[in-house]
């Protein structure tokens, strides 16, 4: 009895052991990646103008058939600023083609932004009311979808995208898409 | 080159920690006095060191010298002066030196003010703080040194958030981290005393006033945080629940706790396992939120350190500085005893269950926090647990306490008498129980939330005057001043800390009961209407000041058809950031506060508008202050000073007599 009364003051001990244990995990964990409903969902349809012609129009359909990246950015966004340093890196190589979704901007705020930082995109879709991004889902700009020849979500990834994710996530998926 | 002394100087600071850390603690197992000497005189220069350390970083932004990282990612050239001083603590590397800049003042302090302490226990406690050091040190040296240079130097730096050049952010991060690291003395007299087996009195006398001033200052610091988020935030809020909220809330309740575990220990010598555990809790809970806020393993805005490299190392020296102090305490603490017996109506057992109480809504904070960490990472959900839950657990929680916190303070030590305090009471419960049904009438709606929560902070504020009272009769020699001036400052200073808290849920329950909001889109000449006030939008000017160009818009504010004042909510935008923040104007006043902050523009002459009403807000931040206060006074107490004259090995007898606190 004396013994097990003695254990008692291990307690504390074993509850911490217990949560550094979660603690450790929770290091490995991204607080922010919340997963999409929509993975491995066909990629909602939309037809909306681009940001360079009003006069030209894109839909969904239309690039069915190929495996394309769909970037949600804006001019007023700060991240988008470094990360689309990255992307107009990555659009030189020609891995696969890059479609823009300017979300809630002006066509002028976007237009330069395009013109001084560079344009990565085949084309970027106007979406001046969000309502496309409502559909896709989007909750913070930027986001980027991979999308496959059927036009299913394949990937999606929250926040900027980084040279290491390129290569260690986007690219290999895009090749195993492709072949 | 100043960067690079910054340097050198942490480095030997480290030795000089590691020399401190293990020395004096050998000297005192073995008995060495040349070895347990060395404790002061390092633990000195370790301050000085690291305040050179500090004044390097300092004058890195004072002269704008971009070429280290840390000043080009915190500050610009037209950052006003006093934010480039803040600056220090604006980001991840300036923060932990902070940290290791206050525990070594704090350890300064412990040298100059220990002159009548045994040596043995001041070399242990220094040579304790010493090895927290340690960790620290390594911690900024190998992974965040904000001494790194940025080789080639950028032209220009990347701006302070503009969230951080506040006034209020220049004074909070100081604040938090003296309590935070103030807790590490009582830790560290814990540990010195489960080292050298000596749990006594003297022992309790003595942590007592540094947890007081920690706890302080922590109250002071979380005080500062709220009513930063209120006014800057722009949502009119004053506490989230946030994580990086509940971890400095966390060391608060554990700290509460332990500072009454303590006047026990002190008092009646019982509780010491209690006590000494509390002690390693509430800095563990400190070391924890640190933890939780510089990894990132939590989401919050805080979160800017997200580096896996950065977290294990925390959590490593979490492990050994926790898991050690845990281990020892079961090592030892089986051994340390029980104090004497005491009654179950007793004072004792008031504190005691105030102890559980706090300590259950640490726990019942933490598990909040961690929650969501905890299913994720068992591949469960992914989900964020808000105010709802901590509403739920809180209210029941704390409930008891603060009816408790009318009644201990009248029981007896050992052995109360239920009836006896039933009679001395029964006024301040009477009047209480009637003031706080009546008082939501003249509010203008009845609603029985605000009746609790008024009713609890009139009982505590009645029962205190009863104490107080009791203690001042009878009024013969030399009148109410002489009187109230000849009572125990420690015993003041426990009344009015339970004041504040009244105040504090005076404030809490009439925000939440009578605050209205209203969000509308408002044109130039529109009006809306809210509690008696009604706001007249009049438009937005623009300009420019300091490092920021601004929208100000101009309201007016009538009551009953008088102009009562102008408002100017603005919003700023920095240079070098795109997002526009927020500067809300609020009218602050005695029994409430007028909030107007302008959202965004949605036409070329009009706004979305945000409008609070908030009665009794500035209560709450006033309980704090109070409660502050009351620490304050309780560490000016004479006993203190006394002890200094003479090592007492138990009791003093005469003293306990005249002070119960």
């Amino acid at each position: 009895m004396k013994k097990l009364a003695a254990l008692r003051f291990l307690i504390p001990l074993a509850a911490f052991l217990v949560l550094s244990g979660f603690l450790f995990k929770g290091l490995w964990m991204d607080p922010h990646q919340v997963p999409s409903p929509l993975i491995d969902k066909p990629a909602p349809a939309f037809r909306l103008t681009q940001v360079a012609d009003p006069g030209k129009s894109l839909s969904r359909d239309e690039l069915l058939g190929k495996v394309w990246l769909l970037n949600v950015w804006a001019s007023w966004c700060v991240s988008c600023r470094e990360e689309h340093a990255v992307l107009v890196e990555f659009a030189k190589t020609g891995v696969v083609p890059i479609y823009g979704l300017d979300y809630q901007d002006t066509r002028d705020a976007a237009l330069k932004w395009l013109g001084t930082l560079g344009n990565p995109y085949q084309a970027s879709l106007f979406d001046q009311d969000g309502r496309v991004g409502i559909d896709y889902g989007v909750y913070g700009v930027p986001e980027t979808y991979v999308i496959d020849k059927a036009g299913t979500i394949r990937y999606k990834q929250i926040g900027p995208i980084t040279p290491e994710i390129l290569h260690d996530t986007i690219v290999p998926l895009v090749r195993k898409l492709n072949a | 080159m100043i960067a690079e002394l910054g340097s050198f100087s942490l480095m030997v600071a480290l030795a000089v920690a590691m020399v401190l850390g293990t020395v004096p603690i050998i000297g005192a197992a073995r008995g060495n006095a040349a070895w347990m000497a060395l404790a002061r005189p390092a633990a000195r220069a370790l301050f000085v060191l690291v305040v050179v350390a500090a004044a390097c970083l300092v004058a890195s932004f004072l002269r704008d010298d971009f070429s280290v990282v840390y000043v080009a990612t915190n500050s610009t050239r037209a950052l006003p002066l006093r934010y480039k001083v803040a600056a220090f603590w604006g980001g991840h590397e300036g923060s932990m030196l902070l940290w290791v800049l206050i525990l070594s003042l704090w350890m300064f302090a412990v040298s100059l003010f220990s002159r009548h302490l045994p040596q043995q226990m001041v070399a242990r406690i220094l040579g304790v703080m010493g090895l927290i050091a340690v960790g620290f040190l390594l911690f900024i040296l190998l992974t965040s040194s904000p001494f790194e240079r940025l080789i080639p130097a950028a032209e220009e730096g990347r701006d302070l958030n503009p969230l951080l050049q506040d006034p209020g952010m220049v004074a909070h991060p100081p604040m938090l981290y003296m309590g935070y690291v103030g807790f590490s003395v009582a830790f560290a007299f814990a540990i010195g005393a489960l080292l050298g087996g000596n749990l006594d009195a003297t022992w309790a006398r003595w942590s007592r006033p540094w947890t007081t001033v920690a706890w302080s200052f922590l109250t002071l610091g979380i005080c500062l945080g709220s009513a930063w988020a209120y006014y800057t935030l722009g949502w009119g809020g004053w506490w989230f629940w946030d994580p990086v909220e509940n971890a400095s809330f966390m060391p608060w309740l554990a700290g509460t706790a332990l500072m009454h575990s303590l006047a026990v220990t002190e008092k009646r010598g019982g509780f010491k396992v209690w006590t000494v555990l509390l002690a390693i809790f509430a800095f563990s809970l400190s070391l924890l939120g640190t933890f939780l806020v510089r990894s990132g393993v939590l989401t919050s805005v805080h979160a800017f350190a997200n580096d896996p490299r950065r977290g294990v190392f925390i959590l490593l020296f979490l492990a050994v500085v926790i898991g050690g102090s845990l281990a020892l305490f079961a090592w030892r603490a089986p051994k340390v005893g029980l104090g004497e017996r005491f009654e179950l109506v007793s004072r004792e057992t008031m504190l005691l269950t105030n102890n559980v109480l706090f300590l259950s809504a640490a726990g019942s904070v933490l598990l909040g926090t961690l929650y969501p960490l905890f299913l994720d990472s068992l591949g469960l959900a992914k989900i964020s647990v808000g105010p709802p839950y901590f509403d739920v657990v809180f209210v029941p929680l704390m409930t008891p306490a603060l009816f408790l916190m009318g009644i201990g303070p009248l029981a007896r030590w050992k052995q109360a008498n239920l009836p006896e305090i039933g009679v001395r009471l029964k006024w301040a419960f009477g009047v209480s129980i009637v003031t706080a049904l009546v008082l939501p009438l003249a509010l203008g709606r009845w609603s029985a939330l605000a009746a609790f929560g008024l009713w609890l902070a009139l009982w505590i504020f009645a029962s205190s005057l009863v104490n107080l009272w009791s203690r001042l009769r009878p009024l013969s020699d030399g009148g109410l001043m002489a009187r109230l001036g000849s009572l125990p400052r420690g015993y003041l200073g426990m009344l009015t800390a339970h004041v504040g808290v009244a105040v504090f849920i005076t404030g809490v329950t009439l925000v939440k009961s009578y605050e209205s909001e209203k969000d509308v889109q408002m044109d130039v000449g529109d009006t809306v209407a809210i509690g008696p006030y009604t706001f007249q939008f009049e438009g937005v000017s623009s300009g420019n000041r300091e490092n920021y160009s601004y929208a100000r818009g101009l309201f007016e504010v009538t009551r009953n058809g008088k102009v009562v004042r102008t408002m100017h909510p603005e919003k700023h935008k920095f240079v070098a950031q795109s997002e526009p923040m927020t500067v809300a104007d609020i009218d602050t006043g005695f029994t409430r506060d007028l909030y107007v902050s302008l959202g965004e523009a949605v036409g070329p002459t009009s706004w979305i508008v945000r409008v609070y009403y908030k009665p009794f807000v500035d209560w709450i931040w006033g309980g704090c202050l109070v409660m502050a206060i009351g620490g304050a006074l309780a560490l000016s107490d004479r006993r203190y000073r006394l002890t200094r004259t003479a090592d007492q090995p138990a009791l003093d007898a005469t003293l306990s007599a005249v002070s119960p606190a």
